[in-house]
């Protein structure tokens, strides 16, 4: 069987956009998984929202999947063991930023999987629930967006009154350079990211699902619409290669040309986008009955010596997992927990992988540093590339001098964080530094407003 | 000649209606302004500062003048002014002035150079915002001093420099106002605006920090660690010290400098200033 996929029109969004040089370097090693750690450090609060309420006492036993932490609040995601082991302590440990955060440790022992998780390879095809049965069991294994933001799934799925979804976007652009755990995934578990999204299609109630993918990963995008065939309403779309793709409002305009609101969510738009990791996930979570305590991580660099995909225990130290990787070369200048384009540098190799690592980068001096700042030359090039149609460096004087108010109306809640600025600017301005300090200022200030 | 008559009759004509509408216009659409604001502003330092809460020194002017109207003044007050221009201004409007004790901005963090050496280098923008949203600071302390210099670049007056040495804000007392634009430019709120003190003798609890012991030495050396001996060693007829989340406070009404609690800090978290500041020889 063929597909005419790889030779259809390719879309794109429509304003702004970069190439940067992909460097997949890991693009055709299978996901291994990776050795279990002494000790797992996982962290209370690894999605947007409140953080979960810890239900185990230091010196418990739990198993692999136990529910160690049950969600607050409506946006909010329990939190399960990704190994068995005795509980160490519950204590505040340095998140990635170096900020404490409180976390559960447990030392491994084994690796005994509870036993309702079905841990055959066995393709399950039928599900017989419901919607509402299907969200309620998402938020059951702590199912977070795995694409980077980690908004719990199922708050997604449960629509605000008034508004309808008719479209399902599942998101397999993988736009960051270097990260390539989304497209191993597609290439490796094609079919149970399918019926994930049948799942996810289920609970949403609508027909039909797109699956973006760019044109730099032309084998996923053939497998992916081979496979598709087989599930009415589901279709593959291939997209020209473009940073930021991945980005929700952008894919949304890519797949099917419809404008999400300054301000808006994109349900507004009739859509629901969610990751294809995040499908796999809902997969396993529903038809497996499998928590969320493991994900693809993607170890990469330019001198890493033996870079790879690996399926990791969600609270594994990073150092554990660069061990595996043959170490950190020599002339490491940072270690960054995601991509390139929107990763934040860790502070030390002690931190572990939560829900949110979709990739952990090496990068040496010549790539990672800055270069030394110097004034506007106002070239323009960073309103070129703002796929949200700002003008950065606007933007960027207004939050150096706190004008609060010409960043509202220059529309500063609107930037997705996407770097393109910093990354085309001749002078090496921090762009988005300034202009998401000014972001944040701005938020508290609408909120403060709205609370009166 | 004929060419310049005209002209001339014409400009002085519409000059002549010009000028008297202008006077009419003068007249009914006077607006009055107290005269007393002007001389009030006058008083004022002028260096509109903010410290008062006002916008600028006219700011508080005009709220001077009105709140001599209503016959109180109590709730104003010009922190870089101090007690003598207050004194002025309320003799010129015959009130009185409420009597505030002299402030002066003061550090809460030691982590010097020495004390919480720099695990990594952050090569991002020259900002303690921008710094302080993405990482919890060179040292590792989520609750010190970034060292960027925000409050030097705040401060109006000049007082706030980056000390080379300790690689801390230091702030001068001669030129300190306690306006308090450093304390809102700290994003770690670090600056605390406390009484001068008599002869410029202070005492305070350097740090901030309200982690548990252990954890907080891991990361400075002069770090809080809620040992509570400072506590302990103040007189009873002052209790001027309180401990919460781990961290030591001093009050500084109730403090009297004896400087019993700097000798028994065991990580030296507890600073004093006990010289008046010495004037250079050319001021």
């Amino acid at each position: 069987m063929s597909t005419d996929i790889l030779h259809r029109t390719q879309y794109t969004f429509s304003i702004g956009g970069i190439h940067p040089r992909a460097n997949k370097l890991t693009a055709g090693s299978p996901i291994r998984k990776a050795k279990l750690p002494p000790n797992v450090t996982i962290f209370l609060s690894q999605h947007l929202g409140a953080p979960a309420v810890c239900l185990v006492e230091k010196g418990q036993k739990v198993k692999t999947g136990t529910l160690i932490a049950k969600p607050q609040s409506f946006i909010s995601a329990g939190i399960h063991s990704s190994v068995s082991g005795v509980v160490e302590k519950i204590e505040a440990m340095y998140d990635p930023c170096g900020y404490k955060r409180p976390a559960v440790i447990i030392r491994v022992e084994g690796d005994e999987w509870e036993e309702s998780i079905d841990r055959s390879p066995d393709l399950i095809w039928k599900t017989g629930m419901s919607g509402p049965e299907l969200v309620s069991r998402i938020s059951d294994s702590g199912v977070v967006g795995l694409g980077g933001a980690c908004f719990p799934t199922n708050v997604k799925y449960i629509l605000p009154k008034g508004k309808t979804a008719d479209t399902l976007i599942i998101n397999g652009v993988e736009c960051e350079p270097y990260l390539t755990s989304d497209h191993r995934l597609m290439l490796e578990k094609a079919d149970e990211i399918l019926i994930g999204i049948e799942i996810l299609k289920t609970a949403l109630s609508v027909r039909s699902a797109v699956i973006g993918i760019e044109a730099n990963k032309p084998d996923a995008a053939e497998l992916l619409s081979i496979k598709a065939a087989d599930y009415p309403g589901t279709e593959v779309k291939l997209l020209k290669v473009q940073y930021p793709q991945g980005a929700e409002k952008q894919l949304i305009q890519a797949l099917v040309q419809r404008e999400v609101p300054s301000g808006k969510l994109p349900i507004d738009a009739g859509c629901v986008v969610d990751n294809i990791g995040t499908a796999f996930a809902v997969y396993e979570a529903v038809q497996k009955n499998k928590p969320l305590f493991e994900r693809v991580v993607t170890v990469t660099g330019p001198n890493v010596a033996a870079p790879g995909n690996f399926l990791v225990r969600i609270g594994t130290p990073v150092r554990s997992i660069l061990e595996e990787c043959g170490g950190i070369p020599d002339n490491t200048a940072k270690i960054i927990n995601g991509g390139p384009m929107m990763g934040k540098t860790l502070v030390n190799t002690e931190v572990p992988v939560t829900k949110g690592t979709s990739g952990i980068l090496l990068l040496p001096e010549e790539s990672a540093c800055r270069k030394t700042e110097q004034n506007c030359i106002r070239c323009g090039r960073c309103v070129n590339v703002c796929p949200m149609g700002l003008t950065p460096f606007h933007l960027d004087v207004l939050s150096r001098h706190t004008r609060i108010d010409e960043l509202e109306t220059g529309g500063v809640l609107d930037c997705i964080e996407c770097g393109n600025c910093s990354y085309v600017c001749p002078s090496s301005r921090s762009l988005l530094d300034y202009i998401r300090l000014g972001k944040m200022k701005t938020a508290h200030a609408v909120r403060e407003r709205n609370k009166k | 000649m004929n060419v310049l008559v005209s002209p001339v009759i014409l400009l002085g004509a519409i000059g002549a209606v010009s000028a008297v509408l202008l006077s009419i216009t003068a007249r009914f659409f006077k607006v009055h302004e107290d005269p007393r604001i002007d001389s009030i502003a006058e008083m004022l330092p002028g260096a509109n500062c903010g410290g008062c809460g006002y916008p600028g020194c006219r700011g508080l002017a005009e709220a001077l003048a009105k709140g001599a109207d209503k016959k109180d003044i109590s709730a104003l007050k010009c922190p870089p002014g101090g007690n003598d221009t207050m004194n002025k201004i309320a003799a010129y409007l015959g009130m009185t002035a409420a009597q505030t004790e002299p402030t002066i901005a003061v550090l809460r963090c030691y982590g010097t150079l020495s004390a919480a050496p720099s695990k990594y280098r952050f090569d991002g923008p020259k900002s303690c915002a921008v710094e302080n949203m993405l990482f919890s600071g060179e040292s590792g302390c989520g609750y010190g001093c970034v060292g960027n210099g925000d409050c030097a670049a705040a401060c109006t007056f000049g007082a706030i420099t980056l000390s080379p040495v300790t690689g801390l804000p230091e702030v001068d007392p001669l030129k300190c106002t306690s306006c308090g634009k450093c304390v809102t430019a700290c994003p770690r709120n670090l600056f605390e605006i406390r009484t001068r003190g008599k002869k410029d003798r202070r005492v305070w609890i350097s740090c901030r920090n309200t982690e548990k012991g252990g954890f907080a030495r891991k990361n400075c050396a002069s770090a809080c660690i809620g040992c509570g001996a400072c506590v302990k060693a103040c007189p009873e007829q002052f209790s001027a010290i309180t401990m919460q989340n781990n961290l030591a406070y001093i009050d500084s009404i109730k403090c009297k400098r004896c400087g019993k609690c700097i000798s028994v800090c065991p990580t030296h978290a507890v600073k004093a200033t006990f010289e008046p500041p010495k004037k250079e020889e050319n001021l």
